[in-house]
């Protein structure tokens, strides 16, 4: 199952667009988490807002994660252990406030885990090219919490 | 090491996990979560939960009513440290908190690569410790880096 996600404030059509044309192709059980939209997606299960609970849910069961470029969406990933593929919304497509995904993206290129696509062209090539098998073999898990210096420091500050 | 009240307070999403990260550096205090998505209260295991509306520094109907939400927690919590990852209502509990004489932290999300968030310029002058996640965007002035959640 792919788990796409698009974050808590916005939809993000252009990049569930894809997705939904990706599993008309391939025939992927897709399900997306696509936000205030009111498009309804025909090839792919979606719903605009999951329940924390829920959200765990699908993240777990997912053997691939495709995500806006958003912090959430690459730390859950990230804990899980799952590939994680993030694609950037654009400010001057109406799809975000400013251009922050793309810095968030840029920092995230050669990551181990992550892969970065700068728009949809990008996206349905990598999905065509990947192989799901050795992904599934690539997991990469981060732990649950912050590194122990950051976590040193930070608590000398709370309890200086 | 004495028992402090610390009010934790991030937006639902990025900020969220992110804060949730830094969890061991709380051990030891009484926790106080603040968030914008109900639900998120049963991902608490240690203290108590209050969700507020959530809002952007665009919506200003809306960050008012966040504002005085954040405020009347801040109130009765009447924390000794608050911690931020952002947005807007880490700015609001920055704020009351240090307007109460808390300490206050704000910890500028990751996502924040190439410059400091627009909430975390606004918290500058309110918050005790004001760092970024990023050492390219640290300055002897502040913003500090002391490390990231990654």
């Amino acid at each position: 199952m792919i788990f796409v996600t698009v974050g808590t404030q916005l939809a993000f059509d252009r990049m569930v667009g894809a997705v939904d044309n990706w599993a008309a192709i391939s025939g992927d059980d897709v399900f997306a988490q696509v936000g205030p939209t009111d498009i309804h997606f025909n090839h792919i299960r979606q719903s605009t807002f999951l329940e924390p609970k829920d959200f765990d849910h699908y993240f777990n069961a997912a053997s691939l994660v495709i995500a806006h470029a958003g912090m959430g969406s690459i730390l859950t990933a990230m804990s899980y252990g799952k590939q994680i593929i993030i694609m950037p919304r654009k400010a001057d497509l109406g799809e975000h406030r400013n251009d922050h995904q793309l810095a968030t993206a840029r920092s995230f290129v050669a990551h181990a885990g992550v892969s970065v696509v700068w728009d949809e062209d990008e996206l349905i090539a990598l999905l065509h090219r990947i192989d799901r098998a050795a992904i599934e073999q690539d997991l990469v898990q981060i732990s649950g919490t912050a590194p122990e210096p950051f976590i040193r420091k930070l608590r000398e500050l709370i309890n200086s | 090491m004495k028992q402090k009240k610390l009010l934790a307070v991030a937006s639902a999403g990025g900020h969220w996990v992110q804060l949730n990260r830094m969890i061991p550096a709380f051990e030891g205090h009484r926790l106080h979560w603040i968030s914008t998505v109900p639900g998120l209260e049963t991902k608490v295991q240690n203290g108590t939960f209050t969700a507020v509306r959530d809002a952007s520094m665009w919506d200003k109907p809306g960050l008012l009513v966040m504002a005085l939400q954040v405020a009347w927690r801040v109130l009765l919590f009447r924390p000794d440290v608050v911690v931020t990852t952002g947005a807007a209502p880490g700015f609001f509990a920055i704020l009351f908190g240090r307007l109460l004489g808390a300490k206050t932290i704000w910890v500028d999300s990751v996502a924040n690569a190439e410059e400091l968030s627009l909430a975390g310029r606004k918290a500058k002058n309110w918050a005790t410790h004001w760092l970024t996640q990023w050492p390219e965007l640290a300055r002897e002035e502040g913003p500090h880096y002391i490390g990231s959640v990654l």
